[in-house]
């Protein structure tokens, strides 16, 4: 196959297809094992400093915000992200000094709520290396070519366009129409988080709403740990297998944490917190703030649930379920600027 | 004939009639993938008035919702409310690549005479002067979809002969160059709305052309907002304003909180 063009962006989480093999050959049980453990252990066991890091969720939908609490407070160090849609994740991740490099799909923003001070400072002062850039659909398809156990992925997207230029990805001849076609490389993070709505304590998934790259994502990642709403019976699982997004042999540990995607939305469960939202985006304007935030709501507090009362425990909690259900009126601080 | 569209009052805002302009573009039994802010307020207009069976999908996986009100985020629990399908992003990717997409609707920083945007950097990749997104799923959206709009504000540092950074294809150097850099045939931008007016492409040349301009803004001041030469249509009409019944949609059900029809 004539190789058209090739991205210079840097090659990351690539691993030829059967030395992977060989790694879930030897690292992935297939017996149905009690994983649960707690945040801590579940952080210090499966993440290295310099790890290839991929949150599932959409960056501020169904995030394991506290596992990113508890990677900053363990002080991991140099990691590279896959900024898949990553938002307040990323945004957390690149203010507390964890992350170096950035594969880049959807980053810097916050959406609606406007860009992102911390982590633009951190790219543009040259702390955080943006060492690739790529499109939302060129990650998921990355994640697909993993989760298939292929080497690459072909796809009809970024051709002519920087975005390309500056990938991973190389652009080939197609043998079959003749027509030039973008092979997007198989994508294997080192460590996955993902927040699902509730699993048995073998790790067996079920997810409410969407699944956005999850889907993929779980069989891409070499480490897989779930943070779970509610851990609830096996039977819960076998009754409606069909419901299993995500089954046990992906996964080394299954953490619960009750309203676990705090400040972000929980689909069907709660909406996200503006209010605190608003309190980051305010405080993250200066590195003194970010410190500032970092101390309140980390360094503070022993784990998720002491946070959780400091954000307004069972009462906001109550409010963003209320929210969720459109059952009150949304208001958002970050607004008035 | 110098006359600002200041001057004349309007009981609409600018943004709220970029919103109208937009959505009217939007054909009911149509499909449309959006992306976050002005598109998604497009989309809910056009599903609440003229197009009810507008099929509305996200990136995130949310297929054919009744979007209830304004969703912060194009992945948040908005996106599939009352929806028929709420699934995954390869499913959403791969129905756009399989062309079920009529429409793919985007914002931008900058654009180009052909339609190519920028929503990635402003200044050198590796030094930037303003660090940007990215492409989240624009380029997949200007890659994939039938016609993709652009909404965006117009001025000389938006509509510039360059980019800094081409995020996402528009017909990239002209003619033919989409299909020669493998993007699906017959596909591309469809149109440009701005806070001035809205334009077009030229079917020869691929080049962007003005179409339209909004009441009380001139074809000199769209000229004198744009970085490069704007081709004109042979006849150049006027917007037709926002009516009450679309206002109403817009600020009672579609943005009650003012999220975005609320800024300055």
């Amino acid at each position: 196959m004539d190789i058209l063009e090739e991205g210079k962006g840097e090659l990351l989480a690539w691993h030829d297809p059967d030395e992977q093999r060989l790694w879930v050959q030897k690292n992935k049980s297939r017996s149905l094992d009690d994983k649960r453990m707690d945040i801590k252990d579940a952080v210090s066991k499966f993440v290295k400093d310099g790890d290839y890091l991929a949150m599932g969720g959409f960056g501020h939908v169904r995030v394991s915000m506290a596992a990113i609490y508890e990677m900053i407070r363990q002080g991991k160090k140099e990691m590279t992200m896959s900024g898949k849609t990553a938002v307040h994740d990323f945004d957390v991740l690149a203010a507390a000094g964890c992350l170096s490099k950035v594969e880049v799909a959807y980053c810097f923003g916050h959406e609606l709520r406007g860009l992102s001070p911390a982590s633009r400072r951190a790219v543009q002062s040259g702390r955080l290396k943006v060492v690739a850039e790529i499109s939302n659909a060129g990650f998921q398809w990355r994640y697909k070519a993993a989760a298939m156990g292929l080497p690459f992925f072909p796809a009809r997207i970024m051709g002519g366009t920087d975005t390309f230029r500056y990938s991973s990805a190389k652009m080939v001849r197609d043998p079959f129409s003749g027509k030039p076609i973008m092979l997007l490389p198989a994508c294997y993070p080192d460590i996955v988080f993902i927040h699902v709505h509730r699993c048995d304590k073998y790790g067996n998934c079920q997810i409410d709403g969407t699944l956005i790259e999850d889907f993929e994502l779980a069989r891409a990642a070499k480490r897989l740990v779930i943070t779970t709403e509610k851990v609830v019976d096996e039977k819960v699982i076998r009754k409606e297998p069909w419901r299993t997004s995500i089954p046990f042999f992906l996964v080394d540990a299954v953490v619960e944490v009750p309203s676990g995607s705090h400040p972000g939305n929980m689909p069907t469960l709660y909406y996200s917190d503006e209010e605190h939202m608003a309190e980051w985006l305010k405080l993250t304007k200066t590195d003194e703030g970010a410190k500032q935030y970092f101390d309140k709501y980390v360094h503070s507090v022993e784990d998720f649930k002491q946070y959780l009362k400091l954000i307004g425990g069972k009462k906001k909690m109550a409010y963003l379920k209320k929210l969720e259900h459109l059952q009150v009126k949304l208001t958002a601080p970050w607004r008035e600027k | 004939m110098t006359m600002t569209n200041k001057a004349q009052p309007t009981n609409y805002s600018t943004i709220e009639l970029m919103a109208c302009a937009a959505s009217r573009l939007l054909e009911d039994n149509k499909s449309v993938f959006v992306g976050t802010g002005l598109p998604i307020i497009a989309a809910m207009l056009a599903q609440k008035s003229h197009a009810p069976g507008l099929l509305i999908v996200f990136e995130a996986g949310g297929i054919g919702p009744k979007i209830p009100t304004l969703p912060i985020s194009v992945g948040d629990s908005r996106t599939f409310y009352k929806g028929i399908m709420a699934n995954t992003m390869d499913y959403v990717m791969s129905t756009g690549q399989m062309g079920y997409i009529d429409y793919g609707f985007l914002g931008a920083a900058q654009i180009d005479m052909y339609g190519n945007i920028n929503t990635t950097v402003i200044g050198p990749h590796d030094h930037p002067t303003a660090r940007l997104p990215g492409s989240g799923g624009a380029n997949d959206v200007g890659s994939l979809a039938w016609r993709t709009i652009v909404i965006m504000q117009q001025d000389t540092r938006k509509f510039v002969p360059k980019l800094d950074f081409l995020t996402t294809p528009g017909y990239l150097t002209g003619p033919s160059a989409r299909e020669a850099a493998g993007l699906p045939s017959n596909t591309g931008p469809y149109r440009v709305i701005t806070q001035l007016g809205i334009m077009g492409f030229d079917d020869e040349t691929k080049r962007m052309k003005l179409l339209s301009t909004h009441p009380g803004v001139t074809v000199d001041q769209v000229k004198t907002a744009t970085g490069f030469e704007l081709l004109m249509a042979d006849e150049i009409t006027t917007t037709e304003a926002p009516c009450e019944k679309e206002l109403k949609i817009l600020k009672k059900q579609v943005d009650p909180a003012g999220l975005i029809l609320g800024r300055k």
